[in-house]
Order: structure tokens, then C-alpha cells, then sequence
């Protein structure tokens, strides 16, 4: 995909007016910045409130949905982007990138904080907790996606936009970003497995 | 810029973020037990010095194109004291205090210095 995104790049198709991909390219939504901040917002009362329902809702709606979109990513947008037209694929790369630079981070974040209180509020997080071995199992795996989408993934994504955005991309640093982040999105998608493994072994018991 | 030109800013970095996150594991793994905070202090020098290093090496980097690197950064700072903020809001609202609130909030302040460096790092290397 991304040797074909370069290619595409290069031969200057796609270079449309109006197009993503060029300098009106938004690395950052700022339209969806207010929706983030009503979501923090969220986090901090439903952490300052420190009751069962809302750190629930917060960390298994918003871990779902950050496994889900990992998993999305990985294993299911990365193929059939293979299968689409060449224009589509650019469209397509060129809408998707400037939405995950919000969309992560915030489902990160609130995931981890409201799982935090969330365990403090059970008493899962405390190591005399019967479960107390997947639960340091699942902070190592989270470790490790979060090395990688910290160290790997969010530059690449961030740095594939500016490049992008520059009146004549150079079609190798986007093929070089492009593999960069699809291998670390797979790579997080399969941890995302061992999640899942970990989390439906502690709520069984 | 050629790759070879350049220090390895995101392995350094990708070490310190692995340092204090097996810092914070080994805390959060033995609450709310009284534990020996020593290896844990250790993680974090260690991890802050690869940030020392980092941004060491970085600086000596004759050719670099600083102005793209610290408009990235600047933002990603932003970006990232805030999820710090949440992060530390937790732990204080957990009550939190003495050696280990001091052990994760610095570790934290390496996180919220770190990761930008890395965003602003890689966008302005390509600039």
C-alpha cells in the first residue's frame, strides 16, 4: 500500500484542488478539539466523583472502542485498502490520518485513567487482589503498546501529515512513515489480542 | 537529512518511555504494600538521563531545521502535559503522597518531555 502511495504521490495524481494532501490539509482537526475537551471533562468529574458506574462506563466503552479501532486498523482497513482503486487509497489515507491523531490519544488516555480509578475503587489494582497476576500481566502488555504508539506509531502519524502538506511531498518519506505506522498499528492490534485474553480471564475469575 | 546524520533519538527515546513504565509497573504492582522505592528511583535516573542524552545528542546536530522542530513541539507539549495532567490527577486523587507520588510524578514529567521530543523529532527530520 504504501509503495503505492508514494508512486501516486510522485506522479503528482490526486493533486486536485481542495484535495487532503495538500497544504489545506488539517494535521490536527480543530472541529473535534471540543468534543475531546467534553470528554476529559468527563474523566476528571467521573474520577472526582469516584463512583462505581461512571469510571465503568468510561474505561470498558472507551478500551473497547481504542481495541476495536486497533484492530479495525490492522486487520481489516490495511487489506482492503490493498483491494481499492489508487485514488481512494490516497483519499482515504489522507482522511483517516489527521482523525487518529485525536481519536488515540483520547482513547488512551481515558481508558488507562478511568481502568486506574476504576481498580482503585474495586480493589483489583491492590496486590492482594486473587487476580493479581493478570492484573501486573495486563499493565506489562499496556507497557508495550504504549512504547510503541508513543515511540513509533504517533510520530509517523503526525510526521506523514507534514510531509503531506508540503507543496511537493517527497514519495519516500511517506512510503517510509506509511510502512512505519502500519507495522506498529499491527503490531499494537495483536497486543490488543493479549487484552482481551487478560480482561475476560479477570471478569470470569 | 540523511538518517545517518542523525542521533538514534526515537530508540533513546523509546528505552526511557520502557524505563519508566517498568518504574511505574513495579510500583502499582505492590500496592498498596509498602515497597522498597530504590529500584524503582533507579528506572527513572536511568530513564532521565536517556533523556539528557537525547536532548544532548540532538543539540549537536549542526544542520537541523530547529524552527519546525520546536513548532511541533511546542504543541505536542501542550498535547502531552495535559494527558500527564489527567494521569497525575489520578494518582493525587488516590491519595497518593511521600516517595512513590514523587517517583511517578517525575516519571511523568519525563513522559510529557519526551514523547514531544520524539513527535517534534521526527517531523522536523524530514522538514
Amino acid at each position: 500500500m504504501t509503495d503505492v502511495v508514494a508512486e501516486h504521490v510522485r506522479e503528482g495524481e490526486g493533486a486536485r484542488p481542495g484535495s487532503p494532501g495538500r497544504s489545506d490539509l488539517q494535521v490536527v482537526p480543530l472541529r473535534a478539539l471540543p468534543a475531546v475537551a467534553v470528554v476529559f471533562a468527563l474523566l476528571v468529574w467521573a474520577i472526582a466523583a469516584n463512583r462505581l458506574w461512571p469510571l465503568m462506563f468510561l474505561h470498558v466503552a472507551f478500551g473497547a472502542a481504542w481495541t476495536v479501532v486497533d484492530l479495525f486498523l490492522g486487520f481489516i482497513i490495511g487489506p482492503i485498502m490493498r483491494r481499492l482503486p489508487v485514488p481512494a487509497r490516497i483519499e482515504l489515507t489522507m482522511n483517516l490520518m489527521p482523525k487518529t491523531v485525536l481519536l488515540m490519544p483520547t482513547l488512551v488516555t481515558v481508558t488507562l485513567a478511568a481502568g486506574w480509578q476504576l481498580g482503585t475503587v474495586m480493589g483489583t489494582v491492590d496486590s492482594t487482589y486473587f487476580q493479581h497476576g493478570w492484573i501486573v500481566a495486563s499493565y506489562i502488555v499496556v507497557a508495550c503498546m504504549a512504547v510503541i504508539a508513543l515511540g513509533l506509531l504517533s510520530p509517523a502519524n503526525i510526521a506523514v501529515l507534514f510531509e503531506l502538506k508540503k507543496p511537493k511531498p517527497n514519495p519516500m518519506v511517506i512510503q517510509k512513515l506509511m510502512k512505519r505506522f502500519i507495522y506498529a498499528a499491527g503490531f499494537t492490534g495483536t497486543l490488543q489480542l493479549a487484552i482481551l485474553v487478560i480482561m475476560t480471564r479477570i471478569r470470569v475469575g | 537529512m540523511s538518517d545517518r546524520a542523525l542521533p538514534p533519538v526515537t530508540a533513546l527515546g523509546m528505552a526511557s518511555l520502557a524505563l519508566i513504565l517498568a518504574g511505574g509497573i513495579y510500583l502499582a504492582a505492590h500496592l498498596p504494600r509498602q515497597v522498597a522505592l530504590a529500584p524503582a528511583v533507579l528506572l527513572l535516573v536511568a530513564s532521565a538521563l536517556l533523556l539528557a542524552v537525547n536532548l544532548a545528542l540532538l543539540a549537536r546536530v549542526r544542520t537541523f531545521p530547529w524552527w519546525t522542530f520546536f513548532l511541533v513541539g511546542k504543541w505536542a507539549l501542550l498535547a502531552y502535559v495535559i494527558t500527564a495532567g489527567l494521569i497525575e490527577y489520578a494518582f493525587l486523587r488516590d491519595g497518593l503522597s511521600g516517595g512513590p507520588l514523587i517517583v511517578l510524578t517525575l516519571s511523568i514529567v519525563v513522559y510529557a518531555v519526551h514523547v514531544p521530543v520524539l513527535i517534534a523529532f521526527t517531523v522536523a527530520r524530514y522538514a
